[in-house]
């Protein structure tokens, strides 16, 4: 049994490099060779690569999964019946979607370290809720998605949860108003996604010329920039604006896959994400593989003591980074603390056979 | 005339996405008689091209087109032409040749055009929507060609059009052609298929191909100019990605197991150096390549992987599993097996089997292999680095005859 609990007590910012390795190094390998032993697939996969798994691996040498993988294949650890919940990527119609597989001790300590980073940010107290969003994305089955999911990961911690779009996604600026009359004193916890928040929320108060005091709200949004950079809109623009028409200044965006659920990057008032003790994040040159400098960009690698009931806990990301530094970051977080550069391109290959639908191996 | 007539109302309607890259028409093509093979006009027209193409200043710069001048050169067609030298048979082209190409090797669509014109045909040749300079410098030189001479025999048999891929062209086009010739793929052959062709006309299709290559490792070491073969594997491959029909996916070592392990080590790290080199790898082929190997090694093969860098992934394989040809990657990523006799690999060749590029064998031992095992796949049998290069029998089919009817006069 692996002894997990241990590092779920540690407060997710506060140690240096040398105690996070010390507790990271010997869990990681732990829990790759637990991943060896139950997952035949993994099994299959390391056999090929040259290293052995003896425990004693440095955690940049613990192989890593690329994501697309959770897309190919079934990747479980445990016994089948023991697998309470399927997670799903977000995925447009007819692409394949990630399948996270997760019993019931995987389950709970993502939710678990979930809350000790979010608490970290809005305090241990449930604080009541703001969803930007419509309530259709979580009643619609059809409808439910990540973005579903996601919100109700974070509604557990909030109180009278309102939803302030309808289904036609138009902000509802009555429901808007009562809310921010009711809750005048109190701290308040504002969730959505980027895009959302962006487009219904900010958009639509400058078109009307609405402005309102919620300068006791927290913002925690995610979900990508990838609509807003097509938008030409940077980070501090969206936080201005978030500034001025609403008087909001705790702004987070977090990082996130779905293989690594719970292990989320929260960016701090400077601007940089942050990986908490429980994860960690490795940045990869294209060439070789090789670990990246710090300030030199390269492929993300993430690393994350959560996923216990399939092997998600090295993977390697398409997406693109940078590491900024490591404990010395000005909001005081202690950890390696980056910033997300976007997508990796797709290759164009040349060759005799066009590619109509994309295939993905 | 009511037969013309019928055909513009039919273009009105589709002609409206359609983009036309030579000075022609679609009501041209569609009133010229068929030619009988390599007529002198053709052969003298593609000899004026060549010209028009070593004119070029930038044409260095892309050896396909430079390779595609050369093969347009007169002293060329006349040695094809040769090859029929004792074929009394009468042959002329088909009617209307209907080529649909690959989207992403740029100068395939000329070949295809080439060899549908030396043939006799009337040539409706749809180009890549894709931009390649190469595709652009190619239309330069022809339609310089067209305005400054007088070749309306060739011209007015000739259509370059790009159209969108939803287009209901592919459908009209597929309906008058009396041979289709169809590159690209399964994939492309099956949504091509979905459009009818009249009773007689047929396909011509290229359908996913897979090739590998045999090195003779003795032979190997003993070879002077590794380089030279590093150059042709890198021309058989990387200069494609490694994703052509005729890209070696997987290499045969054959010979005992101390020349394999010297010859190997050497012509992998020859080849290496010349692809970091010249080659380009764009920052996901590393994690292409990883989630391919993963997903190979999930069926629990046995194989280890030798990996210096992203440029170039080898795999070793302990066995040779029959369906091998399933695991294709691109961009650098091969398969090897060592070998201590030619019959080990009997037992993988299916019809999906191309192009076997050898090194350090005699011709006559290749082809008592080959007339000693009735293979249902391997259509050409070709040196290491001319594993591209185009002739009039490819992929099996001997083009000519498939492009041509042959008349019968007893």
């Amino acid at each position: 049994m692996i002894n997990i609990e241990k590092i779920l007590e540690i407060e997710p910012f506060s140690l240096n490099k040398n105690d996070k390795r010390e507790i990271l190094t010997p869990l990681i390998n732990e829990i790759s060779i637990h991943h060896f032993r139950n997952s035949l697939s993994y099994r299959n996969m390391i056999d090929g690569l040259n290293v052995n798994l003896d425990g004693n691996v440095p955690i940049e040498q613990i192989p890593y999964l690329p994501v697309r993988l959770f897309k190919l294949y079934d990747l479980y650890s445990v016994d089948k019946s023991d697998i309470i919940k399927t997670l799903t990527s977000s995925g447009t119609t007819g692409q394949a979607v990630s399948k996270i597989f997760l019993d019931r001790q995987t389950a709970s300590i993502q939710t678990k370290v979930l809350t000790k980073i979010v608490s970290s940010i809005l305090g241990s107290k449930r604080l009541p809720m703001l969803i930007v969003d419509s309530d259709a994305v979580i009643k619609n089955r059809a409808m439910f998605s990540a973005r579903g999911a996601g919100i109700l990961g974070f509604s557990i911690f909030g109180t009278q949860l309102i939803y302030i779009l309808d289904s036609d996604m138009n902000l509802l600026v009555d429901k808007l108003q009562e809310f921010v009359k009711k809750n005048k004193d109190q701290n308040i916890f504002i969730f959505g996604f980027t895009f959302m928040i962006w487009k219904h929320l900010i958009n639509e108060c400058k078109r009307l010329n609405l402005k309102f005091d919620l300068s006791k709200a927290s913002i925690i949004h995610g979900g990508g920039w990838k609509k807003l950079i097509s938008e030409n809109i940077a980070t501090i623009e969206f936080k201005d604006h978030l500034k001025e028409y609403l008087n909001i200044s705790r702004v987070y965006d977090y990082y996130g896959m779905v293989e690594q659920t719970g292990s989320i990057y929260i960016e701090c008032e400077q601007n940089h994400f942050h990986a908490p003790v429980y994860s960690d994040i490795i940045v990869r040159r294209p060439i070789d593989f090789s670990v990246a400098n710090h300030n030199e960009s390269g492929i993300i690698q993430l690393i994350s003591v959560l996923p216990l009931s399939y092997p998600g806990h090295s993977i390697l990301t398409e997406d693109e980074g940078v590491i900024i530094g490591e404990d010395d970051c000005k909001c005081g977080r202690l950890g390696k603390y980056f910033k997300i550069l976007g997508r990796l391109k797709n290759a164009e290959i040349r060759g005799c056979s066009d590619t109509y639908g994309e295939s993905i191996i | 005339m009511q037969k013309s007539e019928v055909v513009v109302t039919h273009m009105e309607k589709v002609l409206s996405d359609i983009k036309i890259l030579n000075k022609s028409s679609i009501d041209n093509l569609l009133t010229q008689l068929p030619l009988y093979y390599f007529d002198d006009n053709v052969i003298d027209y593609l000899n004026e091209l060549s010209k028009e193409l070593f004119k070029l200043n930038e044409i260095r710069a892309f050896p396909d087109l430079l390779t595609l001048a050369f093969f347009c050169r007169k002293a060329n067609m006349i040695q094809l032409k040769n090859i029929y030298a004792d074929d009394l048979s009468i042959k002329i082209g088909r009617g209307l040749a209907f080529h649909v190409t690959p989207s992403n090797v740029p100068m395939n669509f000329a070949y295809s055009y080439i060899a549908g014109l030396i043939s006799g045909n009337n040539n409706l040749v749809r180009v890549p929507s894709k931009d390649f300079k190469q595709v652009d410098l190619f239309f330069d030189a022809l339609n310089n060609l067209d305005q400054s001479t007088n070749f309306s025999t060739i011209s007015n048999r000739t259509l370059f059009l790009k159209y969108d891929r939803n287009s209901n062209c592919t459908d009209y086009f597929s309906s008058i052609c009396d041979v289709r010739i169809i590159w690209g793929g399964d994939s492309t052959i099956d949504i091509i298929r979905e459009n009818k062709i009249p009773a007689r006309s047929i396909d011509v299709t290229f359908a996913d191909r897979y090739s590998f290559s045999i090195i003779n490792a003795k032979e190997y070491i003993e070879f002077n100019n590794k380089e030279s073969l590093a150059i042709g594997f890198f021309n058989d491959t990387y200069l494609f990605d490694q994703n052509a029909c005729t890209s070696p996916q997987l290499v045969f070592w054959f010979g005992v197991e101390e020349d394999i392990l010297k010859a190997k080590e050497i012509f992998w790290s020859t080849l290496h150096e010349y692809v970091v080199d010249k080659y380009q790898i764009s920052t996901i082929t590393g994690v292409d390549k990883l989630t391919k190997y993963f997903s190979f090694k999930t069926h629990g093969i046995d194989s280890k992987v030798k990996f210096i860098d992203n440029f170039l992934w080898r795999i070793e394989l302990e066995t040779l599993p029959k369906d091998i040809d399933k695991y294709k990657g691109n961009s650098g990523y091969f398969f090897e097996f060592n070998i201590d006799n030619l019959d080990q690999i009997n037992a993988i060749i299916s019809q999906k089997y191309q192009t076997l590029a050898y090194f350090g064998f005699e011709k006559s031992l290749l082809n008592e292999f080959i007339l000693n095992n009735n293979f249902r796949g391997i259509d050409r049998v070709i040196p290491i680095g001319k594993t591209a290069d185009f002739a009039l029998t490819w992929d099996g089919y001997n083009l000519i005859e498939h492009l041509t009817r042959n008349i019968q006069i007893l």
